[in-house]
């Protein structure tokens, strides 16, 4: 139990890294990264988590009275999820015009062009 | 109690991004994906995250998968015209 | 490189990552461990401060700095998307025909959606009280206002989304959070130190100094931001094509 998710992350973020490389189509790429991204968020927020602990938000809560997780890796992950899908939404946009100037969203025929 | 919850959710969290990856049509990944934000913020609700849980509801359920269903709109539309249809 | 040359590839680095993973997890302190000093400090100062959402005074007040370049991450990715999916010379616009509208739909649409600007304005407002904020609550009422796209359809959409406006909506957020981080360096202490402002009385909604401006300006710039953003794929979707094609359907 104490190391599982831990590598629940590990598995999540080797998944994603799997589906990037053999992926045929450039749309299913990028959706392979935002799995990846979310293995982080799963890592942080199980370093942060501590037993019988209660989430750090303290307006029905009286301070001190329960154990507390650890509000600063929330935060951390809170600002990635929001800046997180723009970033998807910027590479979308570079697939997009990927599409536009060579007609193929397929990785494997993107580097035969090249070459 | 709390304990086989956790369990659940990673086991969740970790069955749907498997799934993510492994559906190679970008139409469907983007439904898993939308599964996979649902499952992620059941995870950060067991794991007492309500604010990170929000975000990812917000942004893992909605507009990830809108954002993809709208670029194979586009990238669909485009290929079906250059080569008569695949 | 060959599809079978990238598999090796891709087999040896990927055990030996989970190999150092592995090795990584089994030191970690466990799961659930009782050790955690960031947080209880984090804690502290936040109490000592009067914001009651711990996240919030992490976010925009102890690690406001850190916030000001995720924010800017944000802003200049919304810039990349906008510029590449700017309408080209060989493209035109094509006016999407307007669609019936299944009457449930159009009902059940058109209840939600002022419910769920509120909800998304509500979230941004009480960043500081109860778990929410800028970034939480920006996304929500973004998403609402799309709401209007499946209930009636895209023309009514475009109307009540000048996109311009929502560009200048964007820039403003970021300036404003630059704004306020350079009135704590006037104002005698340090960039973005939570000097300026009273912290007020302990879980009201003028609590914490500069974190509910701050937590504004960011709820401002999410929400433009998100709608610029999907006000670009849709157009890219729905109304832009190549000059020579033909045909105007209608989003799904």
């Amino acid at each position: 139990m104490s190391v599982l998710p831990y590598l629940v992350a590990g598995w999540i973020f080797l998944a994603g890294c799997y589906g990037i490389a053999t992926s045929r189509h450039l749309v299913h790429a990028v959706g392979c990264l935002a799995v990846c991204q979310s293995s982080t968020y799963v890592l942080l927020l199980a370093v942060g988590y501590r037993d019988g602990g209660t989430a750090p938000v303290h307006s029905d809560l009286a301070p001190g009275s329960r154990p507390v997780v650890d509000p600063v890796v929330q935060a951390l992950a809170l600002t990635d999820v929001v800046v997180g899908a723009t970033v998807t939404a910027l590479l979308l946009a570079l697939v997009m015009q990927v599409a536009k100037r060579h007609g193929t969203v397929d990785p494997d025929e993107l580097s035969e062009l090249r070459g | 109690m709390a304990d086989v919850l956790t369990v659940l959710a990673l086991l969740l969290v970790a069955v749907a991004a498997t799934a993510a990856v492994a559906v190679r049509d970008p139409a469907r990944q983007a439904l898993v994906l939308a599964v996979l934000g649902l499952a992620l913020a059941v995870l950060f609700t067991v794991l007492q995250a309500p604010d990170v849980a929000l975000s990812q509801l917000a942004v893992g359920s909605a507009l990830t998968p809108l954002l993809i269903l709208l670029s194979v709109r586009k990238v669909r539309r485009r290929g079906q015209r250059e080569d008569g249809g695949r | 490189m060959s599809r079978r040359l990238r598999m090796w590839v891709l087999a040896v680095g990927g055990l030996g990552v989970a190999a150092l993973l592995a090795a990584a997890a089994l030191r970690l302190p466990g799961f659930g461990g009782d050790d955690h000093p960031y947080g209880e400090r984090a804690v502290e100062a936040s109490l000592a401060r009067r914001t009651s959402n711990t996240i919030a005074s992490v976010n925009f007040d102890q690690r406001a700095f850190d916030t000001l370049g995720e924010e800017t991450i944000l802003f200049a990715a919304v810039l990349g998307t906008v510029v590449l999916l700017r309408q080209t010379r060989d493209e035109r616009q094509v006016r999407p025909a307007p669609e019936r509208v299944a009457a449930p739909v159009r009902r059940y649409a058109l209840v939600m959606l002022p419910v769920a600007l509120l909800t998304g304005l509500y979230v941004i407002a009480h960043g500081q009280l109860s778990p929410g904020g800028g970034f939480q609550g920006g996304v929500v009422v973004a998403t609402a206002l799309h709401l209007l796209y499946i209930g009636a359809d895209y023309r009514a959409l475009e109307r009540i989304r000048p996109v311009g406006l929502y560009e200048v909506g964007d820039a403003a957020g970021e300036a404003a959070y630059l704004i306020l981080g350079v009135a704590g360096l006037v104002g005698g202490s340090a960039f973005l130190a939570n000097t300026l402002l009273p912290y007020g009385t302990f879980n009201t909604l003028a609590s914490g100094g500069t974190v509910p401006l701050l937590n504004a300006a960011v709820g401002m710039e999410v929400a433009c931001a998100v709608v610029v953003l999907l006000a670009r794929f849709l157009d890219q979707a729905v109304e832009i094509e190549r000059s020579t094609g033909s045909g105007n359907d209608r989003g799904e």
